[in-house]
């Protein structure tokens, strides 16, 4: 950790739904442009926690601080700013379909009314290079694109506003592998061009070794394990192990039933 | 006991709906008075609602006008009073069933699309990706849709209140052979602007419901294609049941003095 505050720092994050508890005190420092990766089986609540920081839900107890700020209960414009510095990348890309592409890359700014009409095509041209897409799909809708391409654009449109944040919900779920190696090496190359801090969930070893500078296992509500992605292998922890070697037996339970 | 239990659930579950609902009603009207706003969006739903949705009303008042020319001949003329034809067309028409049809209507083709689009931005995730592009779906999505519904539905209830009028007159003149001044007097001599002013203010609010009923349930649709599949009939129904009530709540504050 480097000796200034964390940018995003997460201090005992509960948050259930009706009876059930999905997260039981979430500790969690992201550094200034450093890129964490939390990894856990699916429903552990990975998406809950990126939920919670970006106040599309709100926890149950704990602080969550942005720059030192605690931003849990923000609401209306105040909500607004801190999210004017975080972009994010959707798993299903959740473009808005009624939308062509360079307007979906641009609607952040063009809804801060930061850039004109005009200017925003050739702001996505420029962050769809970025993404190495050409310009001969600015026109298109969304429809008309492959997942991997709509990755991208969802990824430009994270990227659009040069934000300080950024969230990868799932990068590289529902792709081939050649693709997802593809999105991998665009974010690494992305969060280093930008010098953005980044928060990646995901399920895929391969990708949060090759995206993380450090890796949390989420498991039960807690993170149980942090560290440098080269630790990974040799950590000890039966957790861990039993996860990234994906084995049915072991201290993790998963709910079959449910 | 637990039929008792689950009379308490229904009605808990009943006053939580009914809650959540006011806070999302309340929430949009501010959001439709507070900048910033959405001319492009909100020009393209009153094109949608406006302009589209001509085809479809006009055709049922044109057939509504005529089947009441029709039906009121055939009761009138028990008493020689085919001369009334024209009233009952115009009045009924203007009160009644031009806001109420159109209303209807508007609620199967607006509402409808209005939820599933909604419902979809909502499983798709849409939505979240709104908010984190620092825009108020709220004021983004479901104003712009509110403006278009309470601006537009008049502005479609009087050009069917025309329509419905002219079917009269088709019946009343070409099929049943009276006079067509006779028909066109009758009806100018028997309408009063409250009529008409009533029957525009019914739309206002119907426009209102279609479109709060649309964005509702389509904003609160859960699961994929089901949910919005259920989101969808959801907004239908409730619009056009309440449509109706408060078609006779209306009724009830211009008429019953």
């Amino acid at each position: 950790m480097n000796a200034r505050s964390p940018k995003i720092s997460l201090q005992g994050v509960k948050k259930a739904f009706g009876e059930k508890v999905v997260l039981n005190g979430v500790d969690l420092d992201v550094g200034v442009g450093e890129s964490v990766v939390i990894i856990g089986g699916s429903g552990t609540g990975k998406s809950v926690t990126i939920k919670c920081i970006q106040g599309l839900l709100t926890p149950d107890q704990g602080r969550i601080e942005i720059d030192g700020e605690n931003v849990v209960g923000l609401g209306g414009t105040e909500r607004e700013r801190v999210n004017k510095q975080i972009g994010m990348l959707f798993q299903a890309a959740a473009l808005f379909d009624s939308l062509a592409v360079w307007e979906n890359v641009a609607f952040g700014l063009l809804a801060e009314k930061r850039i004109n009409r005009r200017d925003a095509r050739d702001l996505a041209v420029e962050k769809l290079a970025l993404v190495g897409l050409g310009s001969n799909l600015i026109d298109l809708s969304p429809a008309d694109l492959s997942g991997g391409m709509q990755k991208r654009v969802g990824l430009a449109r994270a990227i659009a506003a040069d934000p300080d944040i950024i969230f990868f919900d799932e990068p590289t779920t529902g792709l081939d592998p050649i693709t997802a190696d593809v999105i991998n090496n665009l974010i690494v190359a992305i969060n280093q061009k930008i010098g953005a801090t980044a928060l990646t969930i995901t399920h895929d070893m391969q990708s949060a070794k090759k995206i993380g500078d450090r890796i949390a296992l989420l498991y039960d509500g807690k993170i149980i394990w942090a560290g440098p992605p080269d630790q990974v292998d040799n950590s000890n922890n039966p957790y861990l192990d039993q996860f990234i070697h994906g084995r049915t037996d072991g201290p993790i339970k998963m709910a079959l039933r449910a | 006991m637990n039929f008792l239990q689950t009379i308490g659930r229904v009605f808990l579950a009943f006053l939580a709906t009914a809650g959540r609902l006011t806070i999302f009603t309340a929430s949009g009207i501010t959001h439709c008075v507070r900048p910033p706003f959405y001319p492009r969006i909100i020009l393209k739903q009153m094109i949608e609602i406006g302009y589209y949705s001509l085809p479809v009303v006009g055709l049922t008042a044109v057939f509504a006008g005529m089947v009441l020319a029709l039906q009121s001949y055939t009761g009138f003329s028990r008493f020689s009073a085919e001369g009334a034809i024209a009233n009952v067309v115009v009045l009924s028409i203007t009160r009644e069933l031009g806001p109420v049809l159109a209303g209807l209507m508007v609620a199967g083709r607006i509402g409808a699309a209005m939820a599933a689009e909604i419902g979809t931005m909502r499983v798709t995730e849409q939505i979240d990706a709104l908010t984190t592009l620092s825009t108020n779906p709220m004021k983004y999505l479901v104003a712009p849709r509110l403006i278009a519904g309470l601006t537009m539905m008049p502005v479609l209830v009087f050009i069917a209140d025309i329509i419905g009028v002219f079917g009269g007159y088709l019946v009343t003149v070409y099929k049943l052979g009276f006079n067509a001044s006779n028909y066109l007097q009758n009806t100018w001599n028997f309408l009063e602007a409250d009529d008409v002013i009533s029957g525009l203010v019914k739309a206002s609010v119907f426009g209102f419901i279609v479109t709060l009923m649309g964005c509702y349930h389509g904003y609160n649709s859960k699961g994929g294609a089901q949910g919005v599949g259920m989101a969808t009939t959801n907004a239908v129904v409730s619009a056009s049941i309440l449509i109706l009530c408060f078609d006779y709540i209306l009724t009830e504050m211009f008429f019953a003095k």
